[in-house]
């Protein structure tokens, strides 16, 4: 079957608006774990590619590598490179194990565009999944690379992928905090909001436009949403005692919060614009970290009422239908749904070690993803397929995203600072 | 093998449009980015549309009454908690009880900041460190402070006093500080 595939750069403008590079801290991506089952990939250099100021195939390398679906073959060296589906031959590729082939070509255009065309084809048989063209600025080539990335994955796994969409997480420096916004890998992290005091739980809204978290940057927790686009922020909750653990319903018009106006931390439901305050959880033990089920219709949360923390899940109906999730082990917090609703991440204290642990809602098996002694905040990428969550390495807290179908680890490894509180966003609008 | 042509979608003339379209987000990101110092509660750059609610520093002391006096015998000092617990130990009632008197007498406001050690969920633990604090709340409740006299609150993990992963340092963390406002 041939692919055509048509790409108009208007669609990416909105991600581009909130990705130019204002403050850079490069991650790297490294790959940590295997797997055995990965798709077997040769990424050959663009003919022309020296001429780009940024190399375009190693950033989709990076992308490939990092979902941990991927087996990345090296060319070997002296590779005449195809420049055209006519002059590439798939015979080395049978050979060295490649199931596919990326490759293409950089043409300069007038006007200082640059035109990247390129196409994937299986070897055996023979037979083209992708071909596609961008004429684009030098400055977008990062954005082309993701969209490559994002592209070749859909052509050759035929599912959703993953790059079009940020993560945030919070940086601490010093006495300083940074909640930050960068790209899926890590890079163009952005600087949204910076304090002397404290910043936790960052939680965007569903369209992707706007954070709500807790800063302590007024003696106790309160709770903000700021405008990523506008960097407006306001206040949400402000109630006496303790504000905290926000997370957006799935239509965006209400946040699940924590408040302690009982005098223990309950859940309480609140509009997006702070108005129509109402209790959710009703208990004398704490309740907290409450996350809505993607149709809206439970919402998960951790409870100590029968001890130590567990996960419970109430219905929204008002039946007030409370069932507890988690029985294996003596802590288990910070819940997070996939995207489809069938599976639960959270850490599981273990032995002295904290866990990012997978839980099929329907069966309760449940199996550990991250492999460290103190992992926390897990978070699903938007398609499902990875989990991203802040991890101690030596000392500092670093981000790492696991794969949720085979074993396998990438660091976000950032220069400096501690790297905490991970939550990944949804697709760019 | 056939190949069928391609559709150049992105011509350059949609691209200047775009890149016209873009360039005013590339200015306003310059201020996206909302700065906050703590201890005054002020908010800077372009995220001037909070409504903060500024915390008072310190609290006005009578530098020439019995008040001064009173209030350096409390202040800075702390309640601290074993593992996992609430309670307050007997070694700290005394503590509690010079909070009280002082509340009792000088009508002030105070905030009871609960605070855990850095294990664990930070979420949970602010909710743990809450119990600390509402601990706290009820004994000086009980010692005759009116209930809107005392707010409590959390910091779970994210304010230690001992940044240490030893088990003295785990204890430090484990503590509720008393801020008079």
């Amino acid at each position: 079957m041939h692919r055509l595939i048509a790409y108009c750069w208007r669609v990416l403008l909105l991600a581009m608006m909130l990705a130019a590079p204002l403050a850079r801290a490069d991650l790297t991506v490294d790959i940590v774990g295997g797997g055995s089952s990965r798709y077997p990939l040769t990424i050959l250099p663009m003919q022309n590619e020296e001429w780009l100021p940024e190399a375009v195939t190693q950033t989709v390398k990076s992308d490939l590598a990092m979902t941990g679906l991927f087996g990345l073959l090296e060319p070997p060296g002296g590779t005449v490179l195809p420049a055209s589906p006519q002059a590439f031959d798939p015979a080395p590729w049978q050979q060295n194990g490649s199931r596919a082939v990326l490759y293409g070509k950089v043409t300069k255009l007038e006007g200082g565009l640059l035109r990247l065309t390129f196409w994937a084809e299986t070897v055996n048989p023979r037979e083209q999944k992708l071909a596609a063209e961008f004429d684009v600025h030098s400055s977008q080539l990062r954005d082309v690379a993701h969209r490559i990335a994002d592209m070749v994955y859909e052509a050759l796994l035929g599912s959703k992928s993953l790059f079009a969409s940020r993560i945030a997480f919070v940086v601490q420096k010093g006495k300083e905090s940074r909640l930050q916004v960068a790209d899926v890998d890590g890079r163009r992290a952005q600087t949204v909001l910076r304090s002397a005091e404290p910043i936790i739980s960052p939680a965007w809204s569903p369209d992707g436009s706007r954070l709500a978290y807790v800063s302590f940057e007024n003696k106790k927790p309160v709770i903000y949403v700021q405008d990523l686009a506008t960097g407006q922020r306001r206040l949400l909750a402000n109630f006496k005692g303790s504000n905290s653990a926000p997370t957006w319903s799935p239509d965006g018009r209400k946040l699940a919060i924590v408040l302690t106006l009982s005098g223990n931390s309950q859940v309480y439901i609140i509009n997006a614009d702070g108005t129509g305050l109402s209790r959710f959880s009703y208990s004398d033990a704490i309740d907290t970290e409450p996350v809505f089920s993607p149709d809206g219709r439970q919402i998960a949360f951790v409870s100590d009422r029968s001890g130590g923390p567990q996960i419970y899940i109430q219905a929204l109906d008002g039946s007030k239908t409370v069932r507890r999730v988690t029985f294996q082990g003596v802590y288990n917090v910070s819940p997070a749904f996939s995207p489809d609703g069938r599976q639960l991440a959270y850490v599981r204290r273990e032995g002295g070690r904290f866990k990012v642990m997978l839980q099929d809602l329907a069966t309760g098996d449940a199996r550990m993803i991250s492999n460290s002694a103190f992992d926390e905040s897990p978070s699903f990428a938007p398609n499902g397929k990875m989990v991203l969550y802040a991890s101690d390495e030596g000392g500092r807290s670093v981000l790492y995203a696991a794969s949720t179908q085979h074993p396998g680890r990438v660091k976000l490894g950032v220069l400096e600072g501690q790297v905490q509180d991970a939550a990944w966003g949804p697709f760019n609008p | 093998m056939k190949v069928l042509p391609f559709v150049v979608a992105a011509a350059a003339v949609l691209l200047s449009a775009c890149a016209s379209t873009s360039n005013p987000a590339d200015t306003a990101n310059a201020g996206n980015t909302a700065i906050v110092s703590g201890n005054s509660g002020s908010t800077t750059g372009s995220a001037g549309s909070s409504s903060l609610n500024p915390a008072q520093p310190l609290p006005q002391v009578d530098a020439a009454g019995a008040e001064a006096a009173a209030y350096a015998g409390v202040n800075g000092k702390s309640v601290f908690f074993d593992f996992d617990q609430f309670a307050i130990k007997d070694e700290y009632k005394s503590v509690v009880e010079a909070h009280a008197a002082y509340l009792g007498k000088y009508k002030g406001h105070v905030l009871v900041q609960g605070n855990t050690d850095v294990r664990g969920s930070r979420e949970y633990n602010l909710a743990l460190g809450q119990r600390r604090a509402e601990s706290v709340k009820q004994s000086l409740e009980v010692l005759g402070v009116k209930p809107e006299q005392v707010e409590a609150v959390s910091f779970g993990m994210e304010k230690p006093r001992a940044t240490g992963t030893a088990d003295s340092d785990h204890a430090q963390n484990r503590r509720a500080d008393f801020a008079y406002q």
